[in-house]
C-alpha cells in the first residue's frame, strides 16, 4: 500500500468516526425539545394554529375552547410556583400522596377538589371537603365552571388555570 | 385517549440500524487497515471478526425492537463503536506479537457480554423489580468487594489484590459491585431521601444532616477504605465512594453532601498517603514523571504512554503505525494511550464524544423516567461511567495519579466488559421506560389541552357530568400514584 493510499485511508477513518459521533449527536437533537408526551412525537398541528372559531352552542355557559388553558398554576400559599401541565384526565388536588397536587397544608383535606375538563370546559368539583373549596367569597357546591385566571382557595394555596 | 395504544406506533428503530452499520464499518476498516499496514495483507480472522462482531450487534439490535422497543437509539451503537475499534487495537497489537494482548479472547468476551446484556433485557422486564433487591445488593456488593481478600481465591497481581481465581478463570469482583452497589444506593435512597435532605441543622448556608443518617456514607467510607488498605486499589476505591457521594446528591439536592464527601475523601486521601508507601509512589509519579530515576522504573509506563500520544499527535501515526510494544499493558490499562498514538488526537476527542454521548444519555434518561428508583439508578450508573472514565483518562494524560482502572468497552479484559454490557442493558432497561408514551406528562412538556371528549358535543352541566369525567380520569390515570407524586416532586425542586 502506498504512502499516500495509507495517508488518505488513515485520514478518511477519522472522518467517518466525526460522521459517526455528528449523527448520532443529530439522532439526540431530537431528544432537546423533550421527552414524548402521550399526544405523540410533535405536538398535534392543530394545537399550534390558531384557534379555530367556537361552535355554536346555545345557551351554554361557555364555548368549547380549543387551545384552551394548558398549566395550573399555584398563585398563593406554601407551593407558589408551582406548574402542573393539564391532561385530560384533569387534576386532583389534597393532601393525600395519591393526588396530582399535592398539598402540605393541615387546611387540605386529604382528597380536596378536583379540576377536569369536560366537552372543553374545565370545571371545578369540591370533593366534600372540610375547610371547603372557595371561588373568591363563594363556596364551591357541587360543580362549578372554571375559567382561565380565576382562583381557587383550597386551604391555604390558590390555583388558577393558566393559558 | 389514542395515547394508551402504544403498540401502533413503536418506533422501527431505524436510526439505531444505520449507526450500527456506521460502527462497524469502522471497526472493519480499523482491522483492515491494521492488516494492511503490518503484513499487508487482510489480517488472521478478518472475517471471523466481522461477522461475530456483526451478528452480535444486529442480534442486540433485533433483541431491542423486541423487548424494548421505545430504548434509546444512540447508546447500542455507540457502544459496539467502542467495542469494535478497541477488537481492531487488540488486534494490531496481537499481530504485532505482544504478550498479553489477544483478540480471539477478547471477542469472546465481547460475545458474552452482548448475549448477557441481551438476557438481561429479557429477564429485566421492569427495571423497577430490582428495587426489591436493594439489601441483597448491599450484601452481594460487600461480598465482592471482599472476595479477593479471601486467602486462596485471591492473588495479588502487579501490587493490586483485586482478582480472584477459581481454577484457570481469573475474575475482577468489583467491576461487578459496582453494579450491585448501584442498585443498593438507589433503592436505599429513594426510601430515605427525604429524611437525608430535610433533617438536620444548617451551618453557614449548608444544610447539613443529622449523625444518625450518616450511617450508611460511614459504611461505604470504610468499603472503600478498606479496598484502598486491603487490596492496594485507589482506582475502585475512588470509584464506589465517588458513586455513593454522586447519587447522595441526585437524590437530595443539598450540595452539603459533596462537601462532606470531598472532605472526607481528602482526609482518607491524606492518611493513606502519609501511610502507605505505594500512595506515596503513585503520587511522586504523577508529579515527578520525568524524573530520570522514576522514568526507566515506575513511572515508565505512564511517560511511555505520553510519548505516545505524543507520537500520534494531531491526526495519529495512523492503524498500525505506532509503537505499542513499548508501553506496558498497552492492551488493557494503557488502551487509551495506544489509541492516541495510531489515531491521534482527532481519534480520541471522538471516542471521548461517544463516551460522553452515553452518558448524557443516561442522565438524560434519569431525567424522563417517571419513578425515583429509575431516575437513582440511570442517574447514579451514567455518574459512575462518567467518573471512572475521568479516573482512567486522567491517570493517563497526568491529570490525577494514575490507579488501576480500565476503559469501559475498551480494555482488554473480561470482567469488566461483563459487567459494562450489564451497565448498559440496565440503561437501555430504563430508557425504554422513560420513553414509552404515557398518558401522565413529563416535566416540562406542554399536555395536550384539548380533552378527547371536547369533540363538538353540546356541554353537559348536569348529574351525567362528572360521573362521565369521573370514568375518564379514572381511564387517564393509568399510571400508579407513585407516578402522580413523582411529577409533583419533579415540578416543585
Amino acid at each position: 500500500m502506498s504512502e499516500l493510499t495509507f495517508t488518505l485511508l488513515r485520514l478518511g477513518y477519522l472522518v467517518l468516526l466525526w460522521v459517526f459521533v455528528l449523527s448520532a449527536v443529530a439522532v439526540l437533537r431530537r431528544d432537546l425539545a423533550g421527552p414524548r408526551t402521550a399526544s405523540g412525537r410533535r405536538r398535534r398541528p392543530e394545537l399550534a394554529g390558531p384557534a379555530p372559531t367556537p361552535a355554536p352552542g346555545g345557551g351554554a355557559p361557555r364555548a368549547p375552547q380549543r387551545g384552551g388553558p394548558s398549566r395550573l398554576v399555584v398563585v398563593a400559599g406554601p407551593l407558589t410556583g408551582t406548574t402542573i401541565p393539564l391532561t385530560s384526565s384533569g387534576v386532583l388536588i389534597g393532601r393525600a400522596p395519591s393526588c396530582t397536587l399535592v398539598l402540605d397544608d393541615d387546611y387540605s383535606s386529604s382528597r380536596h377538589a378536583r379540576i377536569f375538563p369536560q366537552g372543553g370546559q374545565w370545571f371545578v368539583e369540591d370533593l366534600g371537603s372540610t375547610n371547603g373549596t372557595y371561588i373568591g367569597e363563594e363556596r364551591v357546591q357541587g360543580i362549578l365552571p372554571l375559567a382561565p385566571g380565576v382562583g381557587v382557595q383550597i386551604g391555604q394555596s390558590v390555583v388558577e388555570l393558566q393559558g | 385517549m389514542s395515547a394508551l395504544r402504544p403498540e401502533e406506533n413503536a418506533p422501527t428503530r431505524v436510526a439505531e440500524a444505520l449507526l450500527l452499520v456506521v460502527a462497524l464499518a469502522l471497526g472493519m476498516g480499523g482491522m483492515w487497515m491494521v492488516g494492511h499496514s503490518i503484513d499487508n495483507s487482510l489480517p488472521e480472522g478478518f472475517w471471523t471478526y466481522s461477522i461475530v462482531l456483526a451478528a452480535l450487534a444486529f442480534t442486540a439490535h433485533i433483541v431491542l425492537r423486541l423487548r424494548a422497543p421505545y430504548a434509546d437509539q444512540v447508546i447500542l451503537p455507540a457502544v459496539i463503536l467502542l467495542n469494535s475499534v478497541s477488537m481492531a487495537t487488540i488486534l494490531r497489537q496481537d499481530l504485532a506479537g505482544i504478550d498479553g494482548a489477544n483478540a480471539s479472547r477478547h471477542l469472546m468476551w465481547t460475545a458474552l457480554g452482548i448475549i448477557v446484556a441481551c438476557v438481561a433485557l429479557f429477564v429485566i422486564k421492569d427495571h423497577r423489580s430490582l428495587r426489591r433487591l436493594t439489601y441483597t445488593a448491599m450484601i452481594v456488593g460487600i461480598v465482592l468487594v471482599i472476595l479477593p481478600l479471601v486467602p486462596g481465591l485471591g492473588r495479588e497481581i502487579n501490587g493490586a489484590r483485586i482478582w480472584i481465581y477459581i481454577g484457570n478463570f481469573s475474575l475482577q469482583p468489583a467491576e461487578f459491585a459496582k453494579i450491585a452497589f448501584a442498585v443498593f444506593f438507589a433503592g436505599y435512597l429513594v426510601a430515605n431521601r427525604d429524611t437525608l435532605a430535610l433533617a438536620g441543622k444548617k451551618f453557614l448556608g449548608l444544610q447539613l444532616p443529622r449523625l444518625r443518617d450518616l450511617g450508611p456514607i460511614l459504611i461505604v467510607w470504610a468499603v472503600s477504605l478498606a479496598v484502598l488498605i486491603g487490596e492496594k486499589d485507589l482506582g475502585t476505591s475512588l470509584l464506589f465512594f465517588g458513586l455513593f457521594v454522586g447519587m447522595l446528591y441526585l437524590a437530595t439536592d443539598r450540595v452539603g453532601w459533596i462537601v462532606i464527601g470531598l472532605a472526607m475523601f481528602g482526609a482518607g486521601a491524606v492518611v493513606a498517603w502519609s501511610i502507605f508507601s505505594h500512595v506515596q509512589l503513585r503520587v511522586n509519579i504523577w508529579l515527578d514523571a520525568f524524573n530520570p530515576d522514576l522514568m526507566t522504573g515506575h513511572s515508565y509506563q505512564l511517560v511511555q504512554g505520553l510519548f505516545a500520544m505524543s507520537y500520534g499527535g494531531m491526526f495519529g501515526a495512523g492503524w498500525g503505525e505506532g509503537y505499542p510494544e513499548y508501553i506496558p499493558f498497552a492492551f488493557s490499562d494503557f488502551i487509551y494511550a495506544s489509541l492516541g498514538e495510531e489515531l491521534g488526537l482527532t481519534g480520541l476527542l471522538a471516542i471521548l464524544l461517544i463516551y460522553l454521548v452515553i452518558v448524557q444519555r443516561g442522565l438524560r434518561h434519569a431525567v424522563g423516567v417517571r419513578d425515583g428508583f429509575g431516575k437513582l439508578l440511570a442517574g447514579g450508573l451514567a455518574f459512575v461511567m462518567a467518573l471512572q472514565l475521568f479516573v482512567v483518562v486522567g491517570g493517563i494524560t497526568r491529570v490525577i495519579p494514575l490507579t488501576g482502572l480500565t476503559l469501559p468497552f475498551m480494555a482488554q479484559g473480561g470482567s469488566s466488559l461483563l459487567a459494562n454490557w450489564i451497565v448498559i442493558a440496565l440503561m437501555l432497561r430504563i430508557s425504554d421506560a422513560a420513553r414509552r408514551p404515557s398518558a401522565l406528562p413529563t416535566r416540562g412538556a406542554l399536555a395536550d389541552p384539548v380533552p378527547a371528549a371536547a369533540s363538538g358535543d353540546a356541554i353537559a352541566v348536569g348529574g351525567a357530568g362528572p360521573v362521565q369525567a369521573e370514568t375518564e380520569a379514572g381511564a387517564g390515570r393509568g399510571a400508579t400514584p407513585d407516578d402522580a407524586t413523582q411529577i409533583v416532586r419533579g415540578v416543585d425542586r
